[in-house]
């Protein structure tokens, strides 16, 4: 009956046979393996479920930007996990990308010792496995670091030891009017920015934005000051003595050697990749594009921001939201050096502690997957922006 | 419409099918696990040790493993298969040993691990006995003035490792002392050593004998002490997969048997001279009265093998932990008729 009726020659049936064969089998593969894996667990007495999630940790984490200690429960950990990986990605992104594109500048520059040092350190640290790098900063580098009693001292308000980068503290009044007074600068400066467009491209006007920005960006939250009751303190850190040899500070805030150690990695690691993309989107761009602009009159700083930089951005975005990504998972190299990122605090202790594999693995897997495909859609969202815009 | 209903049937038939072969595959594992018949048919003992940890489980340069952990293994494969040597060693990590264990990646986890209620009741596991009792401590510098736990302060530094009952007890302890300190955790023994090494921690705590053995580690060991105190019990022993109630009471009597051989002066070099010993419980050690090894399934030379190819507990203790300077004082670990408490129920 079926077959009777079924007719090849119907293009449409056609494309959608290997379609849903292909769909089908992927989901019969993945009931196969979670049916499996069903029977085994059952087979050996372990138990499925999320429930554990809510238990008490009853272990502590070096580091966290929520409040935690082992009273809380898993779930709680987890969440301090994560933050700790996004800190440290979005950390390595920041100094990856300033790092990358200045290298990647300074490779193309006429200054020939400028030009090499850039080319050294690319061909350096691209082509050293990053695990050996993380070590390195933490074994090597920050071990040469002085013991908190001899700190290397920043005008004796911030430390800097093997236990540490010991740092004021901020304490604020009225935080909240600050915050508001930070967010309306820069929907001001939106405006501003966006009214400046307008004039130049109707009546050709050049308004200087980027000193008008600053200022409105200085100015709003400084009135909060005056005016609105906002403040601010500092806590300083101060050298206490545990033993006759042991020595810590008190107060202030603490940024771990860990956090330093794989930041830095991370970011002189991924910078490598970044600033070969940006030396490619700027070799991308005509000769012919910056000489049209010169010849229009536009000065150095115009070509670059107006001419150059639009048309490099479209070659170096898609290649450097892989790199972003790459820094984001190769975060997860963490627990190698202690640093409490979801790895070691969440697929690491608390995956011991309850056993549950299975469960605990296919969380950090899928916190993974989200959160690289947040960086994705945003990077492609930025990518669009910068297209070619066909008027 | 119709068509590509019909369509969807079709192709929805061909992955019922493969579904359906899909089960048929996983349903191979519900039989009862026959762990001993695997064994003999492998042709050797699947063993998970530690990645390193002298005394215990430690592989020398040409990937020979020895130490008391090991030894547990050997009696089982003498026991098992007639040869200690027998063995396959996979070494694992913390976090991946009880995954080994159940996965059936290995068939008897021997690695320093702390028995404890929730690892036995809910995880799939279940622990054989004691072959080593242990407790967690903690090493300072020498020079640092600190000479009992009493002496931490606020904000003191402790590294360790990840994974383990230590991180829980750290916990546990610095709370009822309430002393705030910042956890280190590290994923492997050899970075905390190196970490606690440099100074980025006050204080490294493990389980003392393992202090012990890292101890010799560091670049000048003499620099270090452990504190006399110990904050927990850490009864370290053998692991098997819940569910093959054979293969638990083959390791459990492989081990008991190291022990109650010492406890009768039964020892490598005169254990088959002892076949006509005047005593029925050597006699039964070393298979000469009762037919003690077919309520496992195996002969009764099971445990004559075990003495005569691994020795005895004291044999196995000297030679790995305390002939190697880690722990020369036996403590607890030693019999309970001389004063430790080292008791297993007699083999008759």
């Amino acid at each position: 009956m079926i077959f009777k009726k079924f007719n090849i020659e119907n293009k449409k049936a056609r494309d959608l046979i290997p379609q849903a064969i292909t769909v089908l089998a992927l989901l019969s593969v993945i009931i196969y393996f979670a049916t499996n894996a069903q029977i085994n667990m059952g087979n050996r007495g372990i138990s499925f479920g999320f429930g554990f999630l809510n238990q008490e940790a009853s272990f502590d984490i070096t580091f966290s930007m929520i409040e935690y200690d082992g009273s809380h429960s898993y779930g709680r950990a987890f969440l301090v996990g994560l933050l700790n990986t996004i800190l440290v990605s979005a950390i390595g992104i920041f100094f990856a990308t300033i790092t990358g594109v200045v290298v990647g500048i300074s490779r193309l520059s006429d200054n020939y010792l400028i030009a090499k040092v850039a080319e050294w350190y690319v061909e350096i640290f691209r082509n050293i496995p990053l695990i050996l790098q993380i070590f390195f900063w933490y074994f090597a580098a920050l071990r040469a670091l002085p013991l908190p009693e001899n700190g290397i001292s920043f005008y004796d308000i911030s430390f800097l030891t093997i236990k540490g980068w010991y740092v004021p503290k901020f304490i604020w009044t009225n935080f909240n009017i600050f915050l508001l007074s930070v967010i309306a600068a820069f929907i001001l400066i939106y405006f501003i920015n966006s009214y400046a467009t307008k004039q130049r491209e109707q009546f050709g006007k050049q308004i200087p934005t980027t000193i008008i920005s600053l200022t409105t960006l200085i100015l709003i939250p400084f009135i909060t000051f005056l005016f609105l009751g906002v403040s601010l303190t500092f806590e300083y850190p101060v050298l206490k003595q545990l033993s006759p040899t042991v020595f810590t500070y008190a107060g202030g805030v603490s940024i771990i050697p860990e956090l330093i150690a794989l930041a830095l990695a991370l970011s002189m690691y991924t910078a490598t990749f970044i600033a070969e993309n940006v030396r490619a989107g700027i070799l991308g761009v005509g000769k012919g594009q910056k000489e049209a602009a010169a010849s229009i009159g536009l000065n150095k700083n115009q070509i670059l921001k107006l001419v150059v930089m639009p048309q490099a951005l479209r070659i170096i975005i898609p290649p450097t939201t892989n790199q972003y990504l790459n820094l984001t998972k190769n975060s997860s190299l963490a627990a190698a050096i202690a640093y409490p990122d979801i790895v070691l605090v969440f697929a690491g202790t608390a995956l011991m502690q309850t056993g549950r594999a299975i469960e605990i693995i296919s969380i950090t897997m899928l916190t993974y997957l989200t959160l690289s495909i947040s960086i994705s859609i945003f990077m492609n969202w930025y990518n669009k922006k910068m297209a070619i815009k066909e008027k | 419409m119709i068509k590509s209903i019909k369509t969807w049937i079709l192709v929805g038939f061909a992955s019922l099918l493969l579904v359906a072969c899909g089960q048929g595959g996983g349903g191979a594992g519900s039989k009862k696990s026959k762990t001993l018949e695997n064994t003999k048919k492998a042709g050797f003992v699947k063993c998970g040790v530690s990645q390193g940890l002298p005394g215990f489980s430690n592989a020398d340069a040409s990937g020979n493993w020895s130490g008391i952990d090991v030894d547990v293994c050997r009696a089982v494969a003498a026991a098992v298969l007639g040869d200690a040597d027998k063995v396959k060693y996979t070494p694992l990590s913390a976090k991946e040993r009880f995954t080994a264990l159940t996965s059936g990646e290995i068939d008897v986890l021997a690695r320093n691990t702390t028995w404890t209620l929730s690892r036995d009741a809910d995880i799939g596991l279940t622990f054989v006995g004691v072959n080593f009792y242990d407790g967690q401590g903690f090493m300072v510098r020498k020079n640092s003035g600190i000479n009992s736990v009493n002496d931490f302060k606020n904000g003191i530094s402790a590294c360790t490792n990840t994974g383990t009952t230590t991180e829980l007890n750290m916990r546990d302890f610095f709370n009822s002392k309430n002393i705030s300190y910042e956890p280190i955790a590290f994923e492997k023994a050899d970075e905390v050593v190196q970490a606690y090494d440099a100074g980025r921690c006050d204080t490294y705590t493990t389980d003392k004998s393992g202090l012990a053995a890292q101890r010799t580690k560091m670049s000048n060991p003499d620099e270090h002490k452990v504190l006399p105190e110990t904050i927990s019990k850490e009864p370290l022993g053998p692991v098997v997969r819940q569910g093959d109630a054979v293969w638990e009471d083959i390791v459990r009597w492989s081990l008991n048997t190291m022990i109650e051989a010492e406890e009768y002066g039964v020892n490598s070099s005169n254990a088959s001279s002892l076949k006509d010993s005047e005593n029925p419980a050597i006699k039964r050690l070393v298979g000469a009265e009762g037919e003690l090894g077919a309520a496992f399934g195996l002969d009764n030379d099971w445990s004559l093998r075990i003495i005569e190819q691994v020795g005895n507990y004291g044999e196995s203790y000297k030679k790995h932990i305390a002939d190697t300077g880690i722990l020369p004082n036996r403590g607890p670990n030693q019999l309970w008729t001389k004063g430790g408490i080292l008791y297993v129920p007699p083999a008759r």
